[in-house]
């Protein structure tokens, strides 16, 4: 085994695959849905592509969270919270993009400020008419949360199972804060009827092919930006924090500082996730908060083999899909699916697909070493 | 746990015995009418069939003259319009009606005559001003009963509409009245009814004699007192009365603000038994197995639908049907958590992480299965009688009895596991392996069958908090998940592996809970309470009672 700072993203050969396909991806399946005319049987409708948008952006969530997880052992049950805050502060911002086209034709309160009887923005909502402060607040938003949230848990050193079960509890109290209507963002309903972004409509194909080439990008990015981090020194410092977290701390390393970068990054990217989903389904809702969400994260990142970024990646895909499809064919065994993959992944597949399909590739390769092994008895030293 | 059971069964039996022996005494002494006047009753309420209302003024003042406990039944039929008189017979007869039929029951003879036809049927009729009459003489006539309850009703009937008329009757019955409870209610009523008195002297004495009680209505009606109009003139001419009852009313709202605060700590302290019994299965497969199980909630979802099961099976027994189904529920859920132990979790022991994971999609597995069975809709429980109503402490002050007999229910679960666990073999095997597995086993204990009854009874814990919940929410495939977080919470908060904790992590979070509500509202106080328990994981990560020494692992 190599040390960290020596390898080079070449050989990281799952995400360079990772990398190329979703580059196809975002560049085929555009052309397929503009270029390519309807009653063509190669042509991609709207609707796919926008499906597909949705799943790269849980993609990017589920590499998020398998940074923190995978690579510093936190299991967070709460990111959904952060994906959900990225997404709104992106509603904040559509909403105040639709100005006075609301059903109220208030010029400056949205539809459901008006509905309550508000008179005037509350002051967290100024500057949410400027992309750029929309942008940072996306960032900001769930980075500042993670901030404090993980500066309390790391410092005191709430880990494991505890910490898992607050992120819990924070998830659960951000969705009863979100939905109460004097909270300020439209409550039960939460944020929806956009209209447009950046001047473009989101009802447009080209706006939401558009949309789905910045997930894609977005994705891509994320990923290389996570595997700089994991095989930089600091990648390797929050893996033996994941193995020996006492001992770490023993060796000198402040193991809370650590931790805590981390988990702002991964909320943060948890964020832009977010960002990139609210225009493409058009909604946010108290219900992202929902401890489920958060946990069926989880289960994307297990199912996909957490500890290899693209592994998450795949799990997410494969994952969303798998509900797509059931939630549409058969939805009363959806559930039932759900529950058994949990059961089925922790159980038989302790490293995921990735994990299998590696230990697959081992086993032959052992097979083979085998068969040389009879052939010549020098092979031993290289095993 | 048999301990508590059967603790829990006899407990239950003795009180819905102890109901329906005084129902029946109740039934005996109303079927038993003086016979000395009946013949006399049966002319005089004949002549309810008269249409003159003067005619029947007369005939309800020489009801009221009769020693029978059917006047206040004909009285109050006449009140509630229910009062019939069959075309052919003239007999006077109650008509009922029972899911659109009606059912007609002969006064005098006290016959039922089953399904009849409305039509046969003429209404006796009443207006304003006999209704007045009715309820004063009924009043005055249930003043006079035998029956304590009764008695307690009139009273607070006339306290309800004050009017002059009662008062020969309240002072009638107040100088024979002897028991205390009553005497307040009589006094009360009587304040009232002065109260609304020409004469300065009276009201005066009125207001003083009210600034004893402890009712929120006597609140009410001396603040009518002081409201002024738009010229600034008092509703109350007096100033000597007026300055009485402003006098009063300081009393009385010290008193009404500390009962207040005993009524909100009896619904924290209810709350809190609520969280108690959900938290307390979860401390020992978290706290003393190690093991998360997010399965948890669905253990107590399982005990809420076994108990809805059971109601079905007996629809004739509800009471007893609550009772059978609190070791049911036990025996279901428990048998659930085995499976649980010994299918999944048996793999995963030291990886807790895993073990979430894994359980989590376990309780996916159980909601859908629930879905699919019961459907997706909320299934109500029926409350039995003896857990529904409420004991009326004073005007200020009543405590429903399902949060008093589940404050009740919570203490008994808690203590009874507390004496399996160090009274009993099996406790100290479940000890024994919790602190030293490896040790344990060497010393013959079967380590495998001691964890997977240990997740067992804590599931089963769960089941027969199911039964509990049932009574105050309605049953449906979210139930538990309703309550997971809350119970982890608890758990956290009081300290991991320790009964103690969760049982003082129940309370103070139930009653915080209840007491910040006022300040706050329900959502605001519940997201507070989520936010403090973070910050106190942060002080002491391993809550209030953490273990000592050499138990802490790491």
């Amino acid at each position: 085994m190599s040390f960290a700072s020596e390898r080079n993203y070449l050989q990281d050969r799952g995400g360079a695959w990772l990398i190329a396909l979703v580059t196809l991806t975002i560049v085929v399946v555009p052309i397929l849905n503009l270029a390519v005319p309807p009653e063509s049987p190669l042509h991609i409708s709207t609707y796919t592509v926008s499906l597909l948008g949705k799943y790269l952006c849980f993609a990017l969530l589920a590499l998020a969270v398998d940074l923190i997880w995978g690579y510093a052992g936190i299991l967070s049950l709460g990111h959904g919270a952060f994906f959900a805050l990225g997404g709104y502060a992106m509603g904040m911002y559509m909403m105040r993009q639709i100005g006075d086209r609301g059903v109220y034709g208030h010029p400056e309160l949205p539809d459901f400020m008006v509905f309550l009887n508000w008179t005037e923005l509350p002051w967290y909502w100024y500057g949410f008419d400027s992309f750029p402060f929309a942008l940072l607040m996306v960032l900001l938003a769930p980075g500042v949360l993670a901030f404090v949230f993980g500066w309390l848990a790391f410092r005191s050193r709430v880990t494991g199972v505890y910490f898992s079960i607050i992120t819990q509890a924070l998830t659960y109290a951000m969705m009863l804060a979100f939905f109460r209507n004097d909270m300020g963002f439209g409550g039960n309903n939460g944020l929806t009827d956009f209209k447009d972004i950046l001047g473009f409509s989101l009802q447009s194909d080209g706006t939401k092919n558009a949309l789905f080439i910045g997930s894609g990008i977005a994705l891509i990015a994320g990923y290389l930006l996570c595997r700089y981090v994991v095989d930089s020194k600091l990648g390797r410092v929050l893996i033996s924090v994941r193995d020996a977290e006492s001992r770490t701390r023993f060796i000198g390393y402040r193991v809370e500082h650590y931790k805590l970068f981390v988990f702002v990054l991964s909320a943060m990217m948890a964020g832009v996730a977010g960002a990139f989903y609210v225009p493409q389904v058009g909604i946010i809702n108290p219900g992202e908060f929902a401890p489920i969400v958060s946990i069926e994260i989880i289960i994307w990142v297990a199912v996909g083999g957490r500890g290899f970024l693209y592994g998450a990646v795949i799990g997410a895909i494969l994952v969303n899909y798998g509900k797509t499809f059931f939630t549409g064919a058969f939805p009363e065994i959806w559930l039932f699916m759900l529950g058994g993959l949990f059961v089925v992944s922790t159980l038989f597949l302790p490293r995921g697909v990735v994990g299998l399909f590696h230990s697959l590739k081992k086993s032959l390769a052992e097979g083979r070493l085998k068969q040389e092994d009879e052939q010549t008895p020098m092979a031993e030293e290289k095993a | 746990m048999k301990n508590s059971l059967i603790k829990v069964c006899l407990f239950a039996l003795l009180v819905g015995e102890g109901l329906i022996v005084s129902a029946f005494s109740a039934q005996a002494r109303s079927e038993e009418p003086s016979l000395r006047v009946a013949s006399d009753f049966a002319t005089v309420v004949g002549g309810l069939t008269s249409k003159s209302f003067k005619e029947k003024a007369r005939i309800i003042d020489e009801l009221t003259g009769f020693e029978d406990q059917r006047v206040p039944l004909v009285l109050d039929a006449l009140l509630n319009g229910d009062l019939y008189y069959d075309k052919k017979s003239q007999d006077i007869v109650i008509l009922e009606k029972v899911e659109g039929d009606y059912l007609a029951t002969e006064v005098v003879s006290g016959r039922e005559r089953g399904v009849v036809k409305k039509r046969s049927m003429k209404k006796v009729g009443v207006n304003n001003s006999l209704r007045r009459q009715l309820r004063s003489r009924l009043a005055a006539f249930r003043l006079k009963s035998d029956d304590r309850e009764l008695r307690l009703t009139a009273a607070q009937e006339i306290l309800k509409a004050p009017s002059r008329e009662f008062l020969p009757a309240l002072n009638d019955a107040l100088s024979k009245e002897k028991v205390n409870v009553l005497r307040e209610a009589l006094e009360l009523a009587r304040a009232a009814v002065l109260l609304g008195s020409e004469d300065a002297a009276e009201r005066l004495q009125a207001v003083e004699s009210m600034a004893d009680a402890s009712d929120h209505r006597v609140v009410t009606m001396l603040e009518l007192l002081l409201i002024q109009d738009d010229q600034g003139e008092y509703a109350e001419p007096d100033a000597a009365v007026r300055a009485a009852a402003s006098e009063a009313l300081v009393d009385l709202r010290t008193r009404a603000k500390i009962y207040k605060f005993f009524e909100d700590l009896f619904f924290g302290i209810s709350l809190g038994s609520v969280l108690l019994l959900a938290a307390v299965g979860l401390a020992i497969t978290f706290g003393v197995m190690g093991v998360i199980n997010m399965a948890h909630g669905e253990m107590i979802m399982l005990g809420a639908y076994t108990t809805y099961v059971i109601q079905l099976l007996m629809p004739n027994h509800i009471g007893l049907s609550l009772i059978v189904a609190i070791p049911a529920a036990f025996v279901v859920s428990g048998l659930f958590g085995v499976a649980i132990e010994r299918g999944v979790i048996r793999f995963l022991y030291g990886r807790p992480l895993e073990t979430l994971l894994a359980t989590f999609g376990i309780s996916l597995i159980l909601q859908q299965l629930v879905r699919s069975i019961f459907t997706p809709l909320n299934r109500s429980v029926i409350t039995p009688e003896w857990l529904s109503g409420s004991w009326q402490v004073n005007g200020m002050l009543s405590l429903t009895y399902n949060r008093l007999y589940i404050i009740i229910f919570a203490l008994l679960v808690l203590f009874a596991l507390i004496q399996l666990l160090k009274r009993t073999f099996f406790g100290l095997q479940m000890r024994a392996v919790t602190q030293n597995r490896a040790m344990a086993s060497s010393m013959g204990i079967r380590t495998g069958w001691v964890d997977a009854l240990t997740f067992g009874l804590g599931s089963g814990i769960a089941g027969v908090a199911g039964v509990a919940l049932s009574q105050l929410t309605n049953v449906g495939p979210n139930l538990g998940q309703s309550y997971i977080i809350d119970s982890f919470m608890v758990v956290v908060f009081g300290g991991v592996g320790n009964l103690m904790g969760t049982f003082v992590g129940a309370m103070s979070l139930g009653i915080v809970n209840k007491f910040a509500e006022p300040f706050t509202g329900a959502v605001l106080a519940k997201i507070l309470i989520l936010v403090f328990v973070i910050l106190f994981i942060q002080r002491r990560p391993r809550g209030l009672f953490a273990l000592k020494g050499r138990f802490v692992e790491d």
